[in-house]
């Protein structure tokens, strides 16, 4: 079947399987590797992509369940040649090690912010509760999170201003 | 210079002691890091696995005809295709053999039976379900007593003379004086436990691209491998293929943590496959695969006893171990040792005479005997000793702390030999253990804790005081399948005074293109941001025996900064000639060459690089490069002190880690914030060991945590939030000091984490629960005596 979606802002109409993974979609028919495969079973996070600016484990989705829909994914963050401020927070605040778990972190991070532009510690914690990360014990993640809010919010301001 | 001044060139130079922001942040924030499952070659087939649903079973047929049938299967191949070409066993890491594919029975479930090659992963995926295996099944042995005891089945019935369970037995120290330290003891206190099977699981699973080109025989493999050089020696030697011509390329690894150490089925079948077919062959697991199949870790039951004198001091140390090794003795160690390292089980104590005896056993589960996060089973041992001391605090009435300050190994001890025949090569422990408790606050703490006890509630302060022995080698000690434990650096600085390092380690996520670049920044005075670090390509690297165990900076990083002395005193000789002195008078600071008493006229190392391909003295080779291979003389000695506060809960049995303090000493530091990022992971790892993670298996050898909803591991929400403190002892024998700090706080977590929820029980009787300390176990243990709500 063709599948139509609109990803990171282009759209694309690709043949593929009816029964293909939205998380294989993306990695193989489009191209694009950022979206990573931990665990098939939606516990991990590392699949993470925005559907329709929500966070969803793209593992677990068909990808014709995407037909018509926005995905966004960790390549677009960037902007411009421009780092989202998730991506400046994550290098500032040494919120990864390994990278695998970082697209998904950094994508419901954003989508955090997105909805809620100042973010307890709670509460971030408990957004990327569904996200794993074998490597840093969160602790940078969360300050991550922290420092695109606040980078945002600065932004946002001055903006008005 | 005023102090910010140099404050900002220290920076901006990026040497020893700067948080340097990552150099390969940025292709990961950018969804650009390329790892094994990234590789996508031209013709490329995918690999699936056919696996044992049986613990222990006879195969009687396998019928491989319906898979073959699948429009887009190339091929299947079995235990007995494999068998023409002597493929069908290979090498263990521990001398022993492991099947690639079944042939003759299977012997835990999850064992590679059958391969099914196909166009796309879909298909390989539907065509391994139509594979038909005809077993005749046997009876599963899962633990290690019912593997010893008489009469069991013989699991590796196919090994010439091997008659029962029984892998190996093993003894270090020494009987004798440790029968006479208990004979005189005052008061002996005794610990069994058992430290469970558990697993790696680093987020990204194994797997690899291998493309063998059938016209030159030249095999590229694409690999998941913590030891890219050490694999392709083992590759030759399985496969029987020239050395030369296998490269393999471990390229960004989504975590290790010891899971991709060892050689699996998956990697030969795929690289035979890709030879046979002649086109490039991708297997990459699934986390099912991953779990049940590859290298899991501890599984260790101990049992032992301190002798203790009048004085309160121990002077003896007992300690039985059987270790579970699967079905297949594939641990992942050093040929000398067949426990790894578990004897430095005497700890951060002076404790004069020890014996240890260890026993393996074969059983239907999962070969691997991997160090999760940890040098070769010292975690298993660090967990013994500081779960024994708390023990001993507990039967003797004195406090855990004061215990420890009474029998720690003095400051002024070292180098100390130890009775298991290590010998230590710096620390203070008294010092992190003061650090810690000030940090913590303790006597409050203590206080608050009476209180609360004569309220009836529940609260716990633990205590570990862990050392490590971590950065194999020395060579002669210390090797893998015989090849010896050094490490390899190669340096080459080019005309325009920037370099590329090339190493024989490889990271996994713990940041060697920024700290490796930080020793060459501080040995010659070249900024970090000049230095391009490559690992992972055995084209392209020097050879070396990679990265476990906490070696990368013990042994790489020295050979890093012993390349750099090199080149330093090449750049000497080019100043002489370009200041027209004699090298002897040539001094060397900060990436600045003068000749003595003239400090303001400096040749930098830019300059001393460009000349050495310019203006070279008659008789000086052209160029600034070296290699280093370097053989450590001895281990470091990592050690620390953490404490952790809990609160249970008595209605329910939860356990909640209110607070964590960690002190490290990793001796000298290259990046504080990698290092404390290398720590909030692994006290992450310890707490999903100490209370969630944990592989178990049912009678018939079912492998319950095959999953991430049975395999727990702690999410942002569960896991505590870490206060971290260090000293500084640096390590006498490495060139920088540094001492590896990438598995401290797994090796010494656990014990603390565990040793507050004792604390908080013992006075009910309670003195010992099993890892995972899960809220059922602690609901029963508190309703075994009689405390309810």
């Amino acid at each position: 079947m063709k599948i139509t979606l609109e990803i990171n802002g282009t759209e694309k109409s690709v043949e593929a399987e009816p029964r293909t993974l939205l998380v294989d979609f993306i990695r193989t028919k489009l191209g694009m590797t950022g979206t990573h495969i931990g665990c098939d079973t939606s516990n991990c996070g590392a699949c993470t992509v925005l559907l329709d600016g929500r966070p969803v484990k793209s593992c677990t989705l068909l990808a014709a369940q995407a037909e018509g829909r926005k995905v966004t994914t960790v390549e677009g963050l960037a902007t411009g040649g421009k780092l989202h401020a998730i991506q400046e927070g994550f290098h500032a605040e040494h919120g990864l090690q390994c990278g695998f778990c970082t697209p998904g972190m950094m994508l419901v991070g954003a989508a955090l912010i997105e909805s809620n532009p100042h973010p307890t510690e709670d509460e971030i914690r408990w957004a990327i509760s569904g996200n794993i990360c074998r490597c840093t014990g969160y602790m940078n993640i969360v300050k991550a999170i922290h420092h695109a809010a606040e980078a945002t919010a600065t932004q946002n301001t001055a903006g008005v201003a | 210079m005023a102090v910010d001044t140099q404050e900002a060139a220290r920076q901006a130079m990026g040497g020893i002691g700067v948080s340097l922001a990552r150099k390969e942040d940025a292709r990961f924030i950018h969804g650009q890091g390329h790892y094994v499952d990234d590789v996508v070659l031209p013709g490329m087939l995918h690999m699936a696995i056919v696996r044992s649903p049986h613990a222990h079973a006879r195969i009687r047929s396998i019928d491989t005809s319906a898979a073959s049938a699948v429009p887009g299967v190339i091929a299947v191949v079995t235990g007995e295709l494999l068998a023409q070409h002597k493929l069908a066993w290979m090498p263990t890491l521990s001398g022993d053999t492991q099947a690639v594919l079944a042939t003759d029975k299977v012997r835990f479930q999850g064992q590679e039976v059958a391969c099914v090659i196909a166009e796309t992963k879909y298909i390989a995926e539907d065509a391994a379900a139509l594979v038909s295996v005809d077993y005749e099944p046997l009876q599963a042995v899962t633990t290690p007593q019912q593997a010893i005891a008489p009469g069991a089945p013989v699991i590796r019935d196919e090994k010439e003379g091997q008659t029962d369970n029984k892998i190996y037995h093993w003894e270090a120290g020494d009987k004798d004086a440790t029968d006479a330290a208990f004979a005189r003891a005052a008061k002996v206190v005794s610990l069994s436990t058992f430290y469970p099977r558990c697993h790696p699981s680093p987020l990204e699973t194994c797997g690899c691209v291998a493309d063998v080109d059938p016209v030159t025989g030249n095999a590229t493999i694409y690999m998941t491998s913590q030891a890219p050089h050490a694999h392709r020696t083992l590759f030759a030697i399985v496969a029987g293929l020239p050395e030369e011509k296998i490269r393999i390329i471990s390229p960004d690894l989504g975590g290790g943590f010891g899971n991709k150490v060892p050689i699996y089925p998956g990697y030969v079948v795929a690289t035979a496959a890709s030879l046979l077919i002649g086109r490039p062959v991708k297997w990459i697991e699934d986390r099912t695969e991953n779990l049940i199949s590859t290298g899991f870790a501890r599984d260790y039951h101990m049992d032992g006893e301190v002798a203790i004198d009048a004085d309160g001091k121990f002077i003896g140390l007992r300690v039985h171990l059987l270790s579970d090794n699967g079905a297949f003795f594939a641990d992942a160690q050093p040929t000398r040792f067949k426990a790894g390292l578990f004897h430095i089980v005497t700890g951060s104590y002076d404790i004069p005479a020890a014996h240890i005896v260890a026993d393996g056993a074969y059983t239907n589960k999962a070969p691997g005997g991997v160090a999760y996060r940890c040098s070769f089973r010292v975690t298993e041992a660090s967990y013994f000793i500081e779960r024994l001391v708390e023990s001993a605090a507990v039967e003797t009435g004195v406090d855990p702390v004061a215990i420890r300050l009474k029998n720690f190994i003095q400051p002024e001890a070292f180098p100390y030999q130890s009775a298991s025949g290590f010998e230590y090569d710096s620390g203070d422990y008294p010092r992190a253990m003061q650090v810690a408790l000030d940090k913590l606050g303790y006597q409050e703490l203590r206080k608050e804790q009476a209180e609360k006890r004569a309220r009836g509630e529940l609260m716990g302060i633990g205590v570990a005081s862990f050392t490590e022995v971590v950065g194999a080698g020395k060579g002669k000690e210390y090797d893998i399948a015989g090849l010896r434990m050094f490490d390899s650096a190669e340096l080459r600085i080019h005309p325009t005074g920037k370099g590329i390092l090339k190493l024989g380690v490889k990271s996994q996520g713990q940041g060697h293109e920024t700290t490796f670049a930080q020793i060459v920044a501080e040995e010659l005075g070249i900024p970090a941001s000049d230095i391009e670090v490559r690992e992972g390509d055995t084209d392209n690297t020097p050879y070396g025996l990679g990265t476990y165990a906490s070696r990368s900076t013990p042994v790489g990083g020295a050979a890093t900064a012993m390349v750099s002395r090199k080149l330093r005193d090449k750049g000497k000789l080019i100043a002489a000639h370009l200041f027209e002195a004699d090298v002897a008078d040539i001094e060397f600071d900060h990436g600045k060459y003068f000749v003595k008493g003239s400090p303001d006229n400096v040749k930098t190392i830019q300059d001393i690089a460009f000349a050495a391909y310019t203006n070279l003295p008659d008789g000086l080779e052209a160029g600034l490069e070296g290699v280093t291979y370097y053989d450590p003389p001895n281990m470091t000695f990592p050690f620390g002190t953490y404490l952790v506060v809990v609160d249970i809960d008595k209605g329910t049995g939860q356990v909640k880690v209110r607070r964590m303090v960690a002190v490290d000493d990793c001796g000298v530091r290259i990046n504080p914030m990698i290092v404390e990022g290398q720590i909030c992971g692994g006290l992450t790892e310890g707490f999903g060991i100490a209370f969630m993670e944990l592989i178990t298996f049912d009678d018939e050898g079912n492998c319950i945590g095959s999953n991430f909803m049975d395999y727990l591991i702690p999410t942002a929400w569960e896991t505590p939030r870490f206060e971290l403190g260090e000293t500084v002892t640096p390590s006498p024998h490495h060139p920088i000091g540094a001492k590896g700090v990438g598995e401290s706080a797994t090796v010494g977590s656990p014990a603390a984490y565990v040793n507050a929820v004792i604390d908080a029980l013992a006075h009910l009787g309670i003195t010992n629960i099993d890892m995972p300390v899960t809220s059922d176990k602690v609901w029963a243990a508190l309703r075994s005596k009689g405390v309810t709500e």
